[in-house]
């Protein structure tokens, strides 16, 4: 059967490029089937069912049984590619469908994100990809465990690892069921597990090598389905052609608005609001910067989080082990952050461009300021009332929809700008698309990462040392299956929101395994008892802290609240692994020297090629 | 060996360099957000463009540095 052979890496243009071209033509022969009158729901599937069968295909065709191909790609991947692959396995529901709904709903606080998910990469490269490149590792465990010596650190690094991305990817196949659901019309409880299906195709055959391959052809797919109606928008409106330069007059459009139809004047009343139940209606500015001391705090805090949260999450990391030299990995972070920043510049405009559309009375989609019966038959009003997206709420009782009649979940803003602001429905195909194709691949990139650490780092090195290759790559794929399983069933139970879920991941990576990477390199003279100290220090305070705010009713400190728990666990770690450190013994000679030698790219890796 | 101290002392300052640049445009900018408002969105551009476009530039700048630095004392993968 056909496979993937050792001349892909240098034909890799060729390949995306009629992959690119190809899409784009199944996009436009879709138009047509939708002006020749198919369906829109035949459409949605086309789009679902067409995209999917790619993917699989590849992972299919990428297998392999070589223990370094199936962990790291075979170190093979190029920078640009990795860059690629990276930014997918970065985006995932949370940053495709989540975000320019937060922007829109929370205004400028919200945008701490944005700031927080790009800085971290600056962390990444600087602090700690090349050296664990370097390393020659194939997991984070591998790395934490071979610095500081012995069966303790590994096994903590283990558990905190599985902790964070568990957590993570439940959000990812909550987000790829309630794409299929609404793209394909059936129960969210059957998408979430055709998304696993999906997802385990994509896997389990191939490992890492799979993985990156997919992630680029999900890359493609996701932008595509990002841009085109931003631009569409943009134009369609008339502020110009290129919606990222464009967005602030329309800015400045939406603040004459806010005065006029009194958008922090007029709040939801109670009643309203309980009718609406977890609903929002828009309370906050496009660009309120408030100068009080917390309002600055706030941002500071989330934007820290996040970025020690990137800087830590092993799905990340490990995505750099995969390129040819530890100068590729650098220059690599460099690509994933461009590529990243092509969707994240994109979402403030999404999300000014949509307000407009609701709100602006001189715009033909609008809505506020029109009669409660004309808006409630608009058809994409109703498709969404009907599945409890968005709700109309008369407060007042004037037959008039007001700024503070107007529920809605973020989530719509993506999902549903193109009905919102009158796009042909194969963009809206697109967009689920796009979605799915995001919570994919991060959800792709969670699972491995969490499999590989339990088949290489606990099964392998800590369990039973003398497995051969063939029955180490049978269990991780076995794992692979189980875990996949768990989150899916996690998943159904619809525990927390996806961004929730999402932060908290950030938070249990940061604070349990922020210090050990950074000083593993850094500093020579963190040991064993230090880091031990520090994971499980920063750790648990940081989880007991989560359970008191969440669940145990405490008030948080200093408006630290469950998105920024890492502001408690890092200290924690950072102090405690500081002065256990320097309590106990230095590291031996043979440690320093491994230091010394993941310091500079030349040389052997400090870990076997097949290890 | 002193080769490799005053490589790593090469590499310490422009870590250094590198975090306060990022400290600026992660921190330090917002903390003016409010000021930075007037006929032009500044905040919202800061937040949402300004930072980004500085990250992708420090970050692409920040490897170039790395690895001259690493050629300049031989340590770099090709020699």
């Amino acid at each position: 059967m056909l496979r993937l052979g050792d001349n892909f890496i240098t034909s890799l243009n060729k390949v995306y490029g009629i992959y690119t071209l190809g899409f784009l033509g199944f996009v436009i022969l879709m138009a047509i089937l939708e002006v020749a009158g198919v369906s829109n729901t035949i459409i949605g599937w086309l789009f679902v069912a067409f995209t999917v069968l790619i993917y699989a295909l590849i992972g299919v065709l990428s297998r392999t049984m070589q223990s370094s191909q199936y962990y790291v790609a075979g170190r093979e991947v190029p920078a640009v590619y990795n860059g690629m692959a990276t930014a997918a396995d970065w985006m995932s529901g949370a940053s495709f469908i989540a975000m320019a709904g937060g922007i829109y709903l929370q205004g400028y606080p919200y945008m701490g994100f944005l700031v927080g998910w790009t800085g971290g990469y600056v962390l990444v490269a600087s602090l700690i990809a090349p050296y664990l490149r370097k390393f020659g590792c194939y997991t984070v465990p591998d790395f934490i465990g071979t610095r500081y010596g012995g069966n303790l650190p590994r096994v903590c690094a283990v558990i905190i690892l599985v902790v964070a991305s568990f957590t993570y990817v439940t959000a990812q196949i909550n987000g790829t069921g309630t794409v299929a659901s609404r793209a394909l019309q059936i129960p969210f409880e059957v998408g979430v597990w055709i998304g696993l299906a999906g997802i385990l195709f994509c896997s389990m055959l191939g490992g890492m090598r799979a993985v990156t391959w997919t992630q680029v052809a999900q890359y493609i797919v996701l932008i595509i389905a990002y841009l085109i109606p931003v631009f569409w928008m943009s134009n369609k409106l008339g502020y110009g052609l290129i919606p990222h330069f464009a967005q602030f007059d329309a800015v400045s459009r939406v603040q004459e608005l806010e005065g006029l139809l009194g958008v922090k004047e007029l709040l939801p009343t109670a009643e309203a609001q309980a009718e609406a139940g977890k609903l929002a209606a828009l309370k906050v500015g496009i660009n309120d910067a408030s100068a009080t001391a917390m309002a600055n705090w706030k941002f500071f805090t989330l934007v820290l989080c996040m970025m020690a949260g990137t800087a830590s999450l092993p799905h990340v990391l490990m995505r750099y082990f995969t390129t040819a030299s530890v100068k590729a990995a650098r220059q690599s972070v460099g690509w994933s952050l461009l590529f990243i920043c092509l969707l994240y510049l994109t979402a403030p405009a999404l999300a000014t461009f949509t307000k407009l559309s609701l709100l602006d009375p001189t715009v033909a989609t609008s809505i506020i300021g029109k009669s409660i019966t004309e808006v409630s038959n608009i058809e994409w009003i109703q498709q969404w009332s009907n599945v409890g997206f968005l709700k109309l709420v008369d407060g007042n009782g004037d037959g008039i929809l007001q700024i503070n009649e107007f529920f809605m979940r973020g989530d719509i803003v993506v999902l549903a700008t193109p009905e919102m602001a009158g796009l042909p429905y194969v963009i809206s195909g697109l967009v689920a698309a796009g979605g799915l194709a995001a919570a994919m691949s991060t959800a792709d990139g969670l699972l491995l990462a969490i499999a590989n650490a339990l088949s290489h780092d606990l099964y392998y090195k800590v369990i039973d040392p003398k497995a051969d290759t063939s029955r180490r790559l049978v269990v991780a794929r076995v794992l692979l299956l189980f875990i996949g399983a768990a989150g899916a069933f996690v998943a159904s139970l619809k525990l927390t929101s996806i961004l929730g879920a999402v932060a908290w991941a950030f938070c249990f990576a940061n604070s349990g395994l922020f210090f050990p990477l950074v000083l593993g390199v850094w500093w020579k003279r963190a040991n064993k008892a230090g880091a031990v100290a520090g994971m499980i220090g920063g750790f648990g305070v940081g989880f007991w802290y989560l359970y008191m705010v969440q669940f145990g009713g405490m008030t948080p400190w200093y408006g630290i609240d469950g998105l920024r728990f890492g502001m408690i666990g890092m200290p924690v770690s950072l102090i405690l692994m500081v002065v256990v450190s320097l309590m106990t013994e230095e590291p031996d000679k043979e440690t320093q020297d491994m230091v010394d030698a993941i310091r500079v790219p030349k040389g052997k890796a400090v870990l076997a090629a097949d290890h | 060996m002193s080769k490799q101290i005053e490589h790593w002392g090469k590499t310490k300052s422009l870590l250094w360099i590198t975090l306060i640049i990022w400290a600026f445009f992660a921190f330090i900018i917002h903390l003016f957000g409010s000021s930075l408002n007037g006929s032009f969105p500044g905040a919202y551009y800061m937040a949402g463009q300004g930072a980004q476009l500085a990250f992708v530039i420090l970050t692409f700048w920040f490897a170039s540095r790395q690895n001259k630095i690493d050629e300049e004392f031989g340590f770099s993968e090709d020699d």
